[in-house]
């Protein structure tokens, strides 16, 4: 998919390729931080959704989740981010067996997805969004789906093969 | 359930390799990514059931493997079972048991299932245990992927993603609709 159709698709504020990603360092389990500088060198997917165990929610985190190997075959790394709690992604993780690591934009709320553009304020909940990243961490593909459509991983993982081909 | 684009089946269906109830020359084609341990395609199984009794020879109706590992730890292992009944010619007779007995999908179970198709044992314990077709249902899965699916069941009539309700009255519905265009 090209960039211009992936722009056509987003329906929000969402940041666009060709934008370098903000960078952010948020909790993933009590006592332990991710920063999204420290996966410089790879692509990264980043899957902002609404809410652990909505049901759109569980069906896409388990669609990356089983998609995990072919991303990791092109050398990704996928992250989750919701404003849920450390607490409640270690449950969804548990009951997903998921092995995607989950980012809680809990505290100040939603303020990675402000920057990002896909922060709901009304409901006080992120968008259904998908950001590729490229190994520079620049936004190579974007898209927002409705809210309650999860939008597969066809669109991402074209785009994923797409950036590794021009890369060699 | 909506989408901003129709997602294309990829790739389309073939007979040298899909898994095919009924005559590809039917006016509409029913084709199913689903996962035999997901509870949903479980009520999909007795509803697509009825559909083929309702539309007779005028359905060609195809599964593809979309089996969910994480979540469901015997969907592969029975992805492989129903493959291994296929390459003995009874693919829809394990489909069928296998959708008929979710709560039952450990190995042990499926090698049961075998003995009553009276499949060879013999190819169907070799298959098995070297896990002949995990490719092709990993290939299925990806297939899936590029596809479009993004939950399971996940249906394509005529090659194009099916998004709406999957209830007996609309899959009816929307089928016959599909026949009429056609007649």
């Amino acid at each position: 998919m090209s960039d211009t159709q992936s722009q056509q698709q987003s329906q929000t504020t969402a940041l666009q390729p060709g934008i370098t990603a903000p960078d952010f360092t948020l909790r993933t389990t009590p006592d332990q931080s991710i920063s999204l500088n420290q996966y410089r060198g790879n692509p990264v997917i980043l899957v902002f959704y609404p809410a652990d165990f909505s049901p759109v929610c569980g069906d896409e985190m388990t669609l990356f989740n089983e998609l995990l190997p072919e991303f990791q075959r092109l050398n990704a790394e996928v992250i989750g981010i919701s404003v849920d709690g450390v607490w409640c992604h270690l449950a969804f993780s548990k009951e997903k067996n998921l092995k995607i690591p989950l980012l809680t934009d809990f505290e100040p709320k939603g303020e990675v997805a402000k920057k990002y553009g896909v922060y709901r304020k009304k409901d006080g909940i992120t968008e259904r969004a998908l950001f590729l990243l490229d190994r520079d961490g620049i936004i190579r593909y974007s898209h927002v789906s409705p809210i309650g459509v999860n939008p597969g991983a066809d669109g991402v993982l074209k785009a994923l093969e797409s950036i590794s081909q021009s890369k060699g | 359930m909506s989408r901003e684009e129709t997602a294309q089946l990829t790739p389309p269906v073939n007979e040298s390799r899909d898994n095919i109830h009924g005559s590809q020359k039917a006016p509409v084609t029913l084709l199913e990514y689903g996962d035999y341990e997901c509870p949903y395609c479980g009520q999909a199984y007795s509803i697509i059931k009825n559909v083929q009794n309702i539309l007779g020879n005028s359905l060609c109706f195809v599964f593809r493997n979309f089996p969910i590992t994480q979540s469901h730890p015997h969907a592969q292992h029975s992805a492989e079972a129903a493959e291994c009944a296929g390459a003995q010619n009874k693919f829809w007779e394990m489909h069928d048991i296998l959708y008929e007995h979710q709560q039952a999908l450990d190995d042990k179970h499926l090698k049961k299932y075998a003995e009553v198709l009276e499949l060879d044992k013999y190819r169907f314990k070799n298959d098995m245990s070297n896990h002949i077709y995990a490719s092709r249902v990993r290939e299925d899965f990806l297939s899936g992927v590029r596809s479009g699916v993004n939950s399971t069941p996940c249906f394509y009539i005529n090659g194009l993603r099916y998004d709406n309700s999957w209830d007996f009255e609309a899959l009816v519905k929307t089928l016959k609709s599909h026949i009429k265009k056609l007649a």
